[in-house]
């Protein structure tokens, strides 16, 4: 009886696994096709005669720069990750540490933005971002989502669960608070730092109504905005639009195939700490 | 831990203060500001109106009502269709992952992969996989008899079925990898009690299982119905709002008006209206939580 249950476990979640992966690889199949037979009924499985136009077509169109989207893409996603880990380390050690008047109004407000759908804050940031002369640039997809509650609320209690011991023989050995934060704190919290750096990241990465409104030029678009004006500009191209969506996918893929172990626990552990 | 000077605090907290008081404090004022005012970000002129623009959401016989009420549809159908999907089909996947068993970290692996791909990818494909003429699925479906002509993205109800799906495809393993990390912390010893009072597996997963992920199921819970309040890449990519209006998002209306035909006014009501029906939803989903635990005490 184990074994058949064991065998219909692997059926129902192979089962499960093929329809995740089969449109991927469809994806990349039909990249590789030319452009009548992308839009041929039936649909073939594999590429009859496979041929890399799609991919000439659309890397050497100008309004599609599809390698400029992916690069403005890594530049937003990995300052604004970094810009939360920094703001947001500095503040959840304070709130984590230090007395003074006032933090539990701060903590407070902070904490009830967790709570506050993002949605509010579109209208307005446009105001601002616009009068800040930053609409159209990366600025704009960078600065206003770096005030992240979720990554104060979450360094914060991972800072409280450490041992005091290290920090307090530091104070005494003559060590300022930025010494102790810097080489003490910094270096004990690496695990969670990275978490907060990765997610950061995917969210930034993932990005979609807010850089679709603020950036217009082509070569100013982010990946997630930029593909999606490529489905306007060819709109029956399926295959310029796959071998766009591949180009897009494959790096991404890839690097989370390197490190899908670290990202998986670093999605996890944030939930449990929620 | 006392600091030495009684700046050092706010040394620390500046950055991040910063940041919060410019992009989040000050955007909710001033949203509310701009709510009460004919706000156009092109023009000089941004007369006072009060609560004009609110009204006119609640009038039936304004232009914005119609539009604005349809999109608050389209979220509210959304929502009740895929958070369910959302927590029911992910937790099952995360009870069978729980299980020890070979291939279980690739089974992982596959499942959480569309995540890392992005809404515009995930949209293109299934665009292209949905297509009613020569899309693969139709394709399938005629091949194995059943009727091979849906209009997966341009008729309801088979529009509401494509994104619901997709959005479920996207972002299972996300949920799942959260119910697993959930489900391995709840200890053996309980399972091995509710064994020896001769509890079946039914009997272990509603009176231990469950009760121990209910923080994380609630977190889960929250995390979802925000996610797909603030559903738009799906539908602004694969169905365009298509067949009519019907599939056009509250979020959608909202950042149509306010960033594309530049009516800033109503756009940041109609906002305040979508923040404060999903506060109200929050309240309740605590509520709910709450009272569970209540009364299992």
């Amino acid at each position: 009886m184990r074994s058949s249950t064991s065998t219909l476990r692997y059926v129902v979640l192979s089962l499960l696994a093929l329809a995740f992966v089969s449109p991927l690889l469809f994806m990349v199949s039909t990249s590789f096709k030319s452009r009548q037979e992308s839009a041929q009924t039936p649909p073939t499985w594999f590429p009859q005669a496979p041929t890399l136009d799609a991919y000439r077509t659309i890397l050497s169109a100008t309004d599609t720069p599809v390698f400029r989207w992916f690069a403005n893409s890594i530049i937003a996603a990995t300052s604004n990750a970094l810009l939360v880990v920094v703001t947001s380390s500095l503040a959840a050690y304070a709130l984590a540490r230090m007395d003074f008047k006032g933090k539990k109004v701060v903590f407070g407000l902070i904490v009830a933005t967790l709570f506050v759908p993002p949605v509010i804050l579109v209208i307005p940031n446009y105001e601002i971002v616009g009068r800040l002369f930053w609409l159209d640039t990366l600025l704009a997809v960078i600065v206003p989502t770096a005030a992240n509650a979720f990554g104060v609320f979450f360094l914060r209690q991972f800072f409280i669960s450490l041992p005091t011991e290290l920090e307090e023989s530091a104070y005494l050995d003559g060590a300022n608070t930025w010494q102790v934060f810097s080489k003490i704190v910094v270096p004990l919290s690496r695990p969670a730092l990275a978490t907060l750096t990765l997610l950061a990241f995917l969210t930034n990465w993932n990005d979609f109504l807010w850089p679709v409104y603020v950036l217009f030029s082509p070569e100013n678009q982010t990946l997630q905005a930029g593909l999606s004006t490529l489905q306007s500009a060819n709109n029956v191209r399926y295959d310029l639009l796959m071998a766009g969506a591949v180009i897009a996918s494959v790096p991404v893929l890839i690097l989370y195939a390197l490190s899908q172990r670290f990202v998986i626990e670093g999605v996890s552990r944030s939930g449990l700490k929620g | 831990m006392a600091s030495r000077r009684a700046w050092t605090p706010w040394a620390f907290l500046a950055p991040y203060l910063a940041l919060f008081t410019a992009f989040v404090i000050a955007p909710v004022l001033l949203g509310l500001w701009i709510s009460l005012h004919d706000w156009d970000f092109t023009l000089p002129g941004k007369p006072f109106v009060g609560l004009g623009n609110y009204a006119d959401l609640f009038d039936p016989s304004s232009v914005t009502f119609a539009p604005f009420w349809n999109a608050m549809r389209a979220t509210g159908i959304f929502t009740v269709c895929a958070v369910p999907l959302l927590l029911v089909v992910p937790l099952a996947v995360a009870l069978v992952m729980n299980q020890g068993f070979r291939g279980r970290n690739a089974f992982r692996t596959i499942f959480f992969a569309p995540y890392v791909l992005g809404v515009a990818v995930v949209g293109l494909l299934w665009r292209f996989l949905l297509d009613a003429n020569i899309g693969v699925v139709n394709a399938l479906l005629g091949a194995i008899g059943l009727s091979g002509d849906t209009a997966w993205l341009s008729s309801v109800p088979a529009a509401w079925v494509s994104l619901v799906g997709v959005t479920i495809w996207w972002t299972l393993g996300f949920n799942a990898v959260i119910f697993l990390a959930g489900l391995q912390d709840v200890p053996g010893e309980l399972y091995e009690a509710a064994r020896v009072d001769g509890a079946g597996a039914w009997g272990r997963f509603r009176h231990v299982t469950l009760p121990s992920l209910r923080p994380v199921t609630m977190f889960v819970t929250m995390v979802t119905i925000i996610a797909s309040a603030n559903m738009f890449g799906q539908s602004f990519i694969m169905t365009k709002g298509a067949p009519g209006q019907e599939t056009r998002t509250a979020i959608y209306y909202i950042a149509e008006t306010g960033l594309q035909n530049f009516q800033m006014g109503s756009a940041a009501a109609g906002s305040w209206i979508l923040t404060l029906a999903l506060m109200l939803l929050s309240v309740v989903v605590f509520a709910v939580f709450r009272e569970r635990k209540g009364a299992r005490a």
